[in-house]
């Protein structure tokens, strides 16, 4: 296999991660507001994620770069693309970050209301945007020869980009719901329970209509992808064991659908990276937005190295958190 | 006008961002320290300290990584004709740089700061550590990337785009392996000035005074061979630039003129600019440029008359000055504060040796103002770096001017200018009013938070 298509694997793989990993904590981050009901509870939603949301977002951040370091002009043109949407994300990342240290540290509602809001809010807008990125790079963007963005802002809110960030945003809380069921006890477990069956069902219908709609967008015949299928099966069962007490299970189901969701999209765009909306011989490809042969492989040898490693320590630290947590005694919140 | 807007926000975000970055590397590596003291000695004190000093840092953490991620983007988002260029090479520091570094700090930071209860006391010892090597890890390939930027080595151009083609080169450019040490030691000075400014307004109340005698203590101890170190460091970096750079060195001097041997002016008025080269300069220290620019006490340096007009043969017309009036300035901030923090540190030194630093109140309260400077001096370094290497944002390669994105307006860069400079006000009072709260409130919350969760019980809410 060539180089090129190797380090679109890895992208891939590293939005994946990004996906599973930080869309339970978009999904906490929304949620806690409606599943703790006073402010302790609330903090034990928010503690569930606390030892791994800083470590899941590095994901993002190493997408990022790995895509500037093996697809520099796939970077250049889509992060210039989706200029005021990243502000936007930016933004929302910045009060999602700070949120989780500062929330605590005063005592006040006004203050603790004030970074609770922030957290939820943020954590809502980032699969949103992210997803309306991601359809966009599908459905094509007007983009000219030199490979520059020709639209403005509104240019990027396309139908299909939207539903896919509306997708997203779903996956995020269903997959949200089934970790904090398998992250807590009592009243709270029950009603991420009772939460996780309602966003399933919206789950199923969101994620067949943009099934549908992706199909349509590509426009090759109307043979769902399996990566399509065994999604919409896992959205469906995780929907489904939420209910139940096979919380893991639940948990690996959602984990599945928002890993098939970012993956379905990739494959569907390989071996773009960028649909030119303006003339197909402007698309970016990985051949055509790929560095040389030279940094790739360095690239694959730093990556070969590293990762095994990164993916020990991390899961290790799931490990060493893995007991769920429950609200301590009410006087103590 | 999107280029000087694009110029505007790089400047304002990057120079927001590394007010922070300095303190976390700086602390993490006084908290490894303080919580090896507690490890060794198994003196309460020291778990008391690594729990307080331990907050400052996840205050100042959550703003450095946030702020980080602006950085990471911006390149793509305003500089997509750079990234475009350059990504062959200064992506791979980057991408190195979340596998190597990120990851390592977030998790084990989460690990640290969730652990204390839950980790035997050797390991928890080690996340602290791992934090630590790892934020140096991260200045360490952004100082990669940096340096290549000031002095390109390992590359090849291929149908116009720079590619790597050695990569041990960029781990052994001079400019980087100066730089990155530069970074490194200016990073624990502000961290151990934050640390003594602290310990130091508890002493002068006389709160807690055996406690943060230890900490005063222990960032004297780190700061003084550290700034001397410092001051060395830097001297070598200015006769690396000066070889690979000579602009950024002569315009630091607003020397016009080549000159031998080069003194060293401690002020000056006047003479900025191409047509107006008249400097008023004010304290002339004999042979000092000659010394810090070469490393020979009678060298050379050429003026930016001869630079300007050498650079005009070789790259074509245009204007290869710098903005003298920032480099020169800039310099004298870092460097005249070097200085003084030297004096200082040897001071609080000699106060330490005569067992009298509890009670001199003059250096208490100079301890707790002596806070401000590690970040003026930071500021003021990187101005003299990043404003001296212009025309070029690759020196020699590629002009800043010809780096923006072409598909971003200058009012949407408006915006997001705007929007950042909101935000990061709204960040830095939260921020600033946390760290103070935090500094101020003694060692009750750190003692409370200890207690909070016995052995055995149900995980402490530490969110």
């Amino acid at each position: 296999m060539q180089l090129h298509t190797i380090w679109f694997i890895i992208i891939a793989v590293f939005w994946v991660g990004f996906f599973v990993l930080e869309g339970f904590d978009f999904g906490v981050g929304v949620l806690h507001r409606v599943i703790g009901r006073d402010e302790t509870e609330r903090r034990v939603a928010i503690n569930t994620i606390g030892p791994w949301w800083d470590g899941n977002e590095v994901w993002l951040i190493v997408a990022g770069a790995a895509m500037f370091a093996a697809f520099p002009l796939w970077y250049a043109t889509m992060f210039s693309a989706l200029y005021l949407a990243l502000v936007l994300v930016l933004v929302a990342l910045f009060a999602r970050g700070v949120s989780f240290e500062y929330r605590g540290k005063r005592e006040t509602a006004r203050w603790r209301a004030g970074w609770s809001w922030a957290l939820a809010i943020g954590s809502a807008l980032i699969p949103l945007l992210v997803g309306i990125g991601f359809g966009d790079l599908l459905h094509g963007l007007p983009i000219n020869r030199q490979h520059d963005y020709t639209g403005n802002f509104f240019d990027l809110l396309t139908g299909y980009g939207l539903m896919t960030g509306v997708t997203l945003l779903t996956l995020s809380l269903l997959h949200g719901a089934t970790f904090l069921a398998l992250r807590t006890t009592g009243e709270i477990r029950d009603r991420a329970r009772a939460a996780g069956r309602r966003i399933g069902m919206v789950a199923i219908v969101v994620n067949l209509a943009w099934v549908i709609w992706t199909l349509v967008v590509i426009g090759g015949g109307t043979v769902p992808q399996p990566t399509q299928i065994f999604g919409l099966i896992a959205v469906v069962f995780a929907g489904q064991l939420v209910r139940t007490n096979y919380d893991g299970w639940a948990f690996a189901a959602s984990g599945f659908a928002i890993a098939a969701a970012i993956g379905q999209i990739l494959i569907a765009l390989y071996p773009n990276v960028m649909v030119s909306s303006t003339r197909a011989a402007y698309n970016l490809t990985v051949n055509n937005a790929a560095a040389g042969h030279y940094p790739l492989i360095v690239m694959t040898v730093v990556a070969v190295l590293l990762m095994p490693l990164v993916l020990l320590y991390q899961g290790w630290s799931f490990h060493v958190f893995r007991r769920r947590l429950s609200a301590p005694p009410r006087s103590s919140g | 006008m999107a280029n000087d807007l694009a110029r505007w926000q790089f400047a304002t975000t990057t120079i927001y961002h590394f007010f922070f970055v300095p303190v976390t590397i700086g602390l993490a590596f006084l908290v490894a320290i303080l919580q090896t003291a507690w490890y060794r000695t198994e003196d309460p004190e020291y778990k008391r300290m690594t729990r307080f000093f331990g907050t400052l840092l996840l205050i100042n953490v959550a703003i450095g990584v946030v702020t980080g991620l602006v950085q990471e983007f911006q390149f793509g988002m305003n500089w997509s004709t750079y990234s475009r260029y350059v990504g062959g090479v200064f992506g791979a520091p980057l991408a190195m740089e979340g596998l190597a570094a990120f990851f390592l700090e977030s998790t084990f930071l989460g690990l640290w700061l969730f652990g204390w209860d839950r980790l035997p006391k050797r390991v928890h010892l080690a996340c602290i550590w791992a934090v630590s090597i790892g934020s140096m890890l991260s200045a360490m390939f952004i100082l990669i990337a940096n340096s290549w930027m000031q002095h390109p080595v390992g590359y090849k151009l291929v149908n116009g785009k720079a590619q790597l083609d050695n990569v041990w080169a960029l781990f052994v450019n001079p400019t980087f392996v100066w730089g990155y040490a530069h970074v490194l030691l200016a990073s624990l000075v502000t961290g151990c000035l934050v640390m003594l400014a602290v310990s130091a307004w508890y002493l002068r109340k006389r709160e807690h005074v055996e406690s943060f005698e230890r900490t005063a203590k222990v960032a004297l101890v780190v700061l003084i061979p550290t700034i001397v170190i410092q001051l060395s460091v830097g001297n070598q970096l200015g006769e690396i630039e000066t070889r690979y750079q000579p602009a950024k060195i002569a315009a630091a001097e607003a020397q016009w003129n080549s000159c031998q041997p080069c003194s060293f002016s401690a002020a000056q008025l006047g003479g900025y600019n191409q047509t107006n080269q008249t400097t008023n300069k004010i304290i002339l220290i004999p042979h000092l440029l000659s010394v810090l620019a070469t490393g020979t006490w009678s060298g050379p340096v050429t003026g930016l008359n001869q630079l300007q007009a050498q650079d005009q043969k070789k790259y074509g017309p245009g204007n290869y000055i710098p903005n003298v009036a920032i480099q020169y300035w800039s310099m004298r901030t870092m460097a005249g504060l070097g200085a003084l923090v030297m004096l200082f540190a040897l001071w609080g030194g000699w106060l330490l040796y005569k067992g009298r630093l509890h009670s001199s109140r003059v250096f208490l309260w100079l301890s707790v103002w002596a806070v401000l400077t590690p970040f003026l001096m930071n500021t003021a370094g990187w101005l003299l770096t990043e404003s001296g290497r212009q025309p070029w944002i690759v020196q020699g390669l590629q002009k800043t001017v010809n780096a923006n994105s072409p598909s971003v307006s200058a009012t949407e860069i408006w915006i997001s200018l705007s929007v950042f400079v909101l935000a990061y006000i709204v960040l830095a009072a939260a921020d600033l009013g946390l760290m103070l709260r935090y500094s101020r409130r003694g060692l009750a919350h750190a003692d409370a938070e200890a207690a909070a969760a016995p052995a055995g019980s149900v995980p402490a809410l530490t969110y």
